[in-house]
């Protein structure tokens, strides 16, 4: 291992790669894949047709439909919003402008089952904004719609924490002069600033669709969990651990797992890249 | 202060910014949004918990469940956040400092944590340390209890917290580069002496940063340890389980009251972060100054 | 100076770390017994008032102090924390297949457990019954009146919940006998049922919630001890109890877990345990926390006339067992999945 390592890595004065990297790979082993590993032996017993008799199930597929679905209209309006959010944070200086910077980290640290009960009791037709609702004829709350509010809320700090340093990078200059040469500033907006910005924007949608795909205890208080229209593909994994069903449940994990890992990887490699083509920065 | 009224003063004359109705506009915007999605829930518990109250919410928290609950929670974030720490200045030394075969892919491997849904995060300990498992008849002979003891817990609360202190620092370690370090070293500093004279007051408050996320969510995270806990009362559950049975008990002001607290925990770990942050700011703005 | 404290936070870290691992490797030692009671969720209130009780007599007895830890959460859940390993003396859960799963995938319960104990193992038992709004504005007054268009019925998921198991064989039992025993009737009256279920929680509790508390749906299919638990503990004056034609008697069944009991040296208090619930005092208390004992005489006969008189059907004789309902009606594919197909 000793010898193979220098050979691995490029020539460096600075000390402590092997303590470094051993001890990173030890914790990460110890407490992330090798449980994991366990997760994919106890779904691989199962067999190629076995796997895809439960990957193909219509209620499996459609748990994960509206997973993946619910998570991707939530990363969509947190990329809007969130890019709001950090635009206003950056550029502008008004009262209460720390007091916004600091309460959008509110969902990273706000426990998430409390978020689930808090927004069912918002949003049920007898809370404050699901009355509203209610009286205008349509629900939100125990409906898809409700997933994605829970899924809006979890996302939004994952997008406003990846623009937001990038944003406070651009330099003014190059829009002073865009606009100079006479662009209007919905132009310099959206030709000069927003391309700069966009692979900070992507990384955080993802990383907010990536976490809303998991996300459990925030949503089963608000979707109604009703199977083939609000039931969440973690819940089913809980419903088929209920059913004693242990391969059924890793298989569904397993699936959730793969896809994760195949969007974390995309969006590490493009910022690899990214990082490249424009110099460290 | 008077730098920053210059350019306050400058900006109003910006050719590149937006007009004043625009920004009124957006930050408008941006308030509502703020208001309507993420202080809504905050202001429900926080009104539910003192519904009957200061004298029933205090009540709520004096319950010997309720403080079995909190000195649990206390635990498990004071063993899961240091380690977390430790690994996370591990890695972002590792991953920012050096140039390696396979880094994209660890990287990945940190992150995974994110991305993992927190009932499978719970279930993995299960398959790996269960009754059911290979290691389960070990455990059991040896009288080792993981799984539905504590152990497990801080387990599974490691595991969801893994990236956090790591994510934080990694971008700031890779920006700094490793000038400062060679520096240090080509005039015979130690490693160690150099890791800690120089890399880590350059990282510190990114560190603490990463800690007080890393703390918030290893006190409120429910789904993993709900799937490990076991749920025995006063001895194998946290505050969010606590809340939960509350809830489940039709004791709606007592779970809401011990959800003001945990959610008082999460704003004091905000305003920390805040503080932290402006400090940060300052010491930024005199460094650049010199 | 924050220097300082960083390096010291350090240190400390790694110290506490060393320390965990200790403190954990050390089993823990109880001069005293304590027992694990894994239960379903109704039973809170009335275990929490039991144990004490227990204890109390435990002590005059023998003199010895005995603790009882609680656990409550979805029956199927709880079983299957017991299979993975949960330290429980005695499971106390909602349904006799919930037991036979932990015979069957732990081995820790012999087979024969249900024999053990009076009555099938059921100190106690329940039924299902409606709960409605005040003045039941949708007229709701029997099974057939569920499926109607505009009702909106709350049950929890059977998948999750050992009650919602009961409410749905308690519904197919009535619409096969409605119907002269015709069982395709019966499957097309669960399909239409759940049909009008806005809302499946995973839990009994979660449901009572969700119909009192969020105020959604017109009837809530409930343990009768549920739902005259809501009636306290919300307001009395917001539902009516209604009580179908027929309904279902429910066995939630208690057992030894002897493998776990006989390693912490457990058996004998948590025998004398399961025991107490057959005892007078045990059966006063059950009927007093809304479950029917299974021997009336010894309860309070004010608890007693609190139980509505109604038809009931068991599960042996209408259908052939746990084991069989399990397979037929909720196991992967079985006829509570076909009812949410598409094509059906």
């Amino acid at each position: 291992m000793a010898l193979l390592l220098p050979r691995l890595r490029e020539p460096s004065v600075i000390p402590g790669f092997g303590l470094a990297l051993g001890f990173t790979v030890a914790a990460l082993s110890l407490i992330v894949l090798i449980p994991l590993s366990a997760l994919v032996l106890r779904a691989a017993s199962i067999g190629p047709i076995g796997f895809w008799a439960i990957a193909s199930d219509p209620r499996t597929l459609a748990a994960l439909r509206l997973s993946f679905g619910a998570a991707f209209i939530a990363a969509a309006i947190n990329t809007v919003f969130g890019l709001l959010l950090s635009w206003v944070l950056v550029r502008y200086r008004f009262p209460g402008r720390r007091f916004i910077d600091a309460a959008v980290d509110l969902p990273f640290a706000l426990p998430t089952a409390v978020a689930g009960i808090a927004m069912a009791a918002v949003y049920a037709p007898n809370g404050w904004i699901g009355s509203i609702a209610d009286k205008l004829g349509f629900k939100i709350a125990f409906t898809p719609v409700g997933v994605v509010l829970a899924l809006v809320f979890i996302g939004l700090p994952f997008v406003v924490r990846t623009v937001q340093p990038v944003l406070e990078e651009v330099e003014r200059e190059i829009e002073e002069v865009s606009a100079l040469l006479g662009a209007s500033r919905l132009r310099t907006v959206f030709k000069v600033v927003l391309p700069q910005i966009y692979p900070a924007l992507l990384t955080g949608a993802t990383l907010a669709f990536a976490r809303g795909i998991g996300e459990y205890g925030s949503v089963i208080f608000i979707a109604g969990n009703i199977p083939m229209v609000s039931e969440i593909a973690p819940l089913l994994i809980v419903i088929k651990l209920e059913e004693f069903d242990y391969q059924g449940a890793t298989v569904i994990a397993l699936l959730m797992l793969v896809i994760s890992f195949a969007l974390l990887m995309v969006i590490n490699l493009f910022q690899a890249w990214s990082r490249r083509r424009l110099g460290d920065v | 202060m008077s730098d920053i009224e210059i350019s306050e003063v400058f900006r109003k004359r910006d050719v590149a910014s937006e007009g004043r109705v625009a920004r009124i506009a957006l930050i408008s915007l941006a308030a509502i949004f703020l208001l309507g999605f993420l202080f809504l829930p905050l202001i429900v518990v926080i009104v539910e918990g003192f519904r009957h109250g200061p004298a029933e919410f205090l009540e709520a928290l004096a319950d010997p469940d309720a403080v079995a609950a909190i000195k649990l929670t206390l635990l498990v974030a004071a063993i899961a956040v240091p380690f977390n720490a430790v690994v996370g200045v591990a890695a972002a030394w590792a991953i920012a400092k050096f140039n390696f075969r396979g880094k994209n892919l660890l990287l990945t491997l940190i992150d995974l944590p994110f991305s993992v849904s927190p009932v499978i995060s719970g279930l993995v300990y299960v398959l790996l340390f269960g009754a059911q498992s290979w290691l389960g008849p070990w455990l059991k002979a040896n009288h080792l209890e993981i799984i539905f003891a504590v152990p497990g817990i801080i387990l599974a609360t490691i595991f969801v917290t893994f990236p956090f202190v790591a994510r934080e620092l990694i971008p700031l370690m890779q920006s700094q580069g490793t000038s400062e370090e060679e520096a240090s070293l080509t005039l015979g500093a130690s490693g160690w002496y150099t890791f800690f004279n120089v890399t880590l007051p350059n990282i510190k408050w990114a560190l603490l940063y990463g800690v007080l996320l890393c703390n918030a969510r290893a006190m409120g995270e429910f789904g993993a340890v709900s799937v490990v806990s076991g749920h025995i009362r006063g001895l194998t559950n946290t505050m969010p389980l606590h809340i939960e049975i509350l809830y489940n008990e039709f004791n709606f002001a007592a779970a809401f009251a011990v959800a003001t607290l945990l959610a008082g925990l999460a704003l004091l770990t905000l305003i920390l972060k805040s503080a932290l942050e402006w400090h940060y700011a300052d010491s930024l703005a005199a460094a650049q100054q010199h | 100076m924050s220097l300082k404290i960083i390096r010291r936070s350090f240190t400390l870290g790694i110290a506490t770390l060393a320390l965990a691992a200790v403190i954990s490797a050390t089993p823990p030692a109880f001069a005293d017994a304590t027992l694990l009671n894994v239960s379903y969720d109704p039973t809170r209130e009335f275990y929490k008032e039991f144990n004490q009780v227990f204890a109390a007599d435990w002590k005059a007895k023998t003199g010895e102090t005995v603790t009882i830890n609680q656990s409550h959460g979805g029956s199927g859940k709880q079983a299957r924390a017991v299979i993975d390993g949960l330290d429980a003396d005695v499971v106390t859960l909602a349904l006799a297949g919930d037991i036979d799963a932990i015979v069957k995938n732990s081995k820790k319960i012999p087979a024969d457990w249900a024999k053990r104990l009076p009555h099938n193992s059921s100190p106690y038992t329940s039924t299902i019954v409606f709960l409605v709004r005040k003045g039941n504005p949708k007229a709701i007054k029997d099974w057939g009146d569920l499926v109607k268009d505009g009702v909106a019925v709350i049950t929890p998921n059977p998948k999750t919940s050992g009650g919602a198991r009961w409410n749905y064989l308690a519904g197919w039992a009535w619409a096969k006998k409605a119907a002269g025993g015709d069982e395709a009737k019966a499957k097309e009256y669960v399909a239409n049922l759940f049909r009008n279920v806005p809302v499946l929680d995973t839990g009994a509790r979660g449901s009572t919630t969700t119909f009192a508390q969020r105020e959604i749906g017109d009837v809530l299919l409930a343990w009768e001890n549920e739902a005259f638990l809501a009636l306290n503990e919300f307001d009395a004056d917001k539902f009516d109890i209604v009580v179908p034609s027929l309904s279902i008697k429910a066995e939630p069944p208690v057992t030894l877990v002897d493998e776990n009991a006989k390693a912490k040296g457990n058996t004998k208090v948590a025998e004398a345990y399961l025991q107490f619930l057959y005892s007078p005092e045990g059966q006063k208390l059950a009927a007093k926390h809304f479950f029917r004992p299974s021997d009336p005489a010894s309860a309070d006969p004010a608890d007693l006339a609190r139980f509505p008189k109604l038809d009931l059907v068991n599960i042996d004789d209408e259908f052939g067992g746990w084991s069989k309902a399990q397979a037929t009606h909720f196991a992967d594919g079985g006829i509570f999945d076909q009812i949410y197909k598409p094509s059906n």
